[in-house]
């Protein structure tokens, strides 16, 4: 039992550390006035959060954040799902496309997003190259701020999609065989087969995928600030994001209290997710037993 | 009927290839765009139309890229501290997986539950209390400021207390404490080797996430000396955002360990990903 307690003391120290300790930190200090140097730092009760209702910018970014998460989840979810579907058969060229659609996934996010703002270039992109072959005018995807949050829309489908279809692969290769070739041999058809077996059987899996990528999506940062906060191009003001504006509110502004408050809700939307799942998942296993 | 329903099917067939195949071509686009204008010259970038492959491979950007900016360095740093968070979180991993995973003590069940309840918590939502925590410890602008955060994982410690509790027979730990071998000895002699296989997955995991992050070194690296190739892109690319070839060459520096990595252990990668689902 000695052995228990030395050997985790290190890592259960780093634990509380790194994590712990700033989670409830953050917390306490939502409920301050701080700009990180002072040595005042006031407590001030609710005020971080009631100026936090009246402040355009978080709520534009409350907004846009979850348009994303929700149009991006919806999306990956939708292309994902049949692509699984028709992968899962034996097929030579099925570990081909396994290996290109979850390329992105694994690459680092700044050279992709680099990558994709030179796509997306007004003048010289491909997209553009592309709408005018076929006659339509040039859009400029990420400096119109009602179009970039969708050109990070469609990048973000792009990043996540591999992933999901990886997870569905793994859900339909779990259905048990007899389950289909039942159903088959009582004539039910492809599509039927789909609705009425494999997919009320993928329902963990799709709940647990949706609600995984959700919460990630919900951090988007990283593209936001190479995408769309540009040295000429963007105000930065493009397509302002939630954990976007925690950076700039928070080490731009150095309003630490502030910051902290917008972090608290994104962690408070997390967990609201999280627990949405578990009681989904809940319901479910109830009703299968 | 038969035959033409055959027919219906295999028409099907070819229609859901093309489509994936226009889907793959899709995906692989932005990274092979990225390729080939690093290959271009200055000249060729601004070429309206644009031409997919350059008609004179030339390697200016890159070294172009390393002498505007020290990519080099930030390669290194990239190398440095992928690696170290590697080495950390499967170490870390193994120890506190085995512990949750064979030893009874008070207190174990909380701690778990604290690390798997915290595990979902995303890290932007408390960057900000641990950068200050680190302004007091005086880490700001140092590595082992930017390596902290990522020196344990959480889901590593879950996988591994999965991969012990499930594969590593109690029994043999056992046999070896009966022959007089410490705890330690058996975590190193009997748990690790038979641990293979996972230890691998939470080190992938580990080092593709390492070689990736960038908002934490970005709030708590100021000193350019410290940037990761992530960093250190994204201020090249506000300082010479007109430089398209040299952007797109360091970041194909940035991308090509990960593909390496990724085209030698492929199957492991997907499958690991899919057991686990896990994001890397």
């Amino acid at each position: 039992m000695l052995f228990c307690y030395v050997a985790l003391l290190p890592i259960v120290a780093l634990f509380f550390y790194v994590r712990i300790i700033p989670i409830g930190f953050s917390f306490l200090l939502s409920f301050y006035k701080w700009n990180l140097i002072s040595p005042r730092r006031p407590f001030v009760g609710w005020d971080n959060y009631l100026e936090l209702l009246e402040d355009e910018n978080f709520i534009l970014a409350l907004k846009n954040t979850t348009l994303y998460s929700f149009s991006t989840v919806l999306l990956a979810t939708a292309i994902a799902l049949p692509l699984a579907v028709f992968l899962s058969r034996k097929s030579r060229l099925s570990p081909f496309y396994q290996t290109i659609y979850f390329l992105p996934v694994i690459t680092p996010m700044v050279p992709v997003a680099i990558a994709w703002k030179w796509i997306y270039d007004y003048n010289y992109g491909i997209l553009n190259y592309g709408l005018s072959l076929v006659g339509l005018p040039s859009v400029a995807w990420l400096t119109d701020p009602s179009i970039a949050l969708w050109a990070l829309v469609i990048m973000g489908v792009w990043k996540v999609l591999g992933y999901n279809m990886v997870l569905f692969l793994v859900g339909i290769r779990n259905i048990p065989a007899e389950y289909l070739e039942a159903a088959s041999i009582d004539g039910a058809t492809d599509w039927q087969r789909f609705w009425r077996i494999s997919f009320p059987l993928l329902r963990p899996i799709l709940l647990y995928v949706i609600v995984t990528s959700t919460i990630n999506a919900f951090n988007v940062f990283t593209q936001v600030y190479v995408m769309t906060l540009g040295s000429q191009s963007a105000p930065g003001q493009a397509v302002r994001m939630l954990v976007f504006d925690i950076y700039t509110n928070g080490f731009q502004f150095f309003r630490m209290g502030y910051a902290s408050a917008e972090a608290v809700i994104l962690t408070l939307i997390v967990l609201g997710l999280t627990v949405i799942q578990f009681s989904l998942a809940r319901d479910d296993s109830a009703k299968g037993t | 009927m038969a035959h033409k329903r055959s027919v219906g099917r295999a028409i099907g067939l070819y229609a859901c290839h093309a489509v994936l195949m226009l889907g793959a071509l899709v995906m692989v686009m932005p990274m092979l765009w990225m390729v080939v204008t690093a290959f271009k010259s200055a000249a060729e970038i601004a070429i309206w139309p644009p031409v997919f492959l350059p008609k004179d491979w030339t390697v200016a950007n890159f070294s172009g890229a390393f002498e505007t900016a020290p990519f080099g360095r930030f390669f290194i740093n990239s190398g440095f501290i992928a690696l170290v968070s590697t080495a950390s979180v499967m170490l870390t991993s193994l120890i506190a997986g085995t512990v949750f995973a064979k030893y009874r003590f008070p207190g174990r069940g909380f701690l778990f539950g604290l690390v798997l309840a915290t595990a979902i918590v995303p890290f932007e939502a408390y960057m900000i209390p641990l950068y200050i925590q680190l302004v007091s410890l005086d880490w700001v602008n140092t590595y082992q400021g930017i390596i902290l955060p990522y020196l344990f994982m959480a889901f590593g410690i879950f996988l591994m207390r999965q991969h012990v509790s499930s594969s590593i027979p109690t029994e043999l730990m056992e046999a070896a404490r009966v022959d007089g071998a410490g705890e330690w000895w058996i975590l190193a002699r009997v748990v690790a080797p038979l641990s293979g296989n996972a230890l691998a997955a939470v080190g992938i995991f580990a080092f593709i996430q390492g070689w990736g992050i960038f908002i934490w070194p970005l709030l708590i690296a100021n000193d350019q000396l410290l940037f990761n190739m992530e960093l250190g892109l994204t201020q090249f690319q506000f300082a010479f955002s007109a430089d398209i070839g040299k952007l797109m060459a360091g970041s194909v520096v940035s991308v090509v360990p990960m593909l390496i990595v990724f085209l030698l252990l492929r199957r492991r990668i997907i499958e690991n990903m899919a057991l686990t689902g896990l994001k890397g």
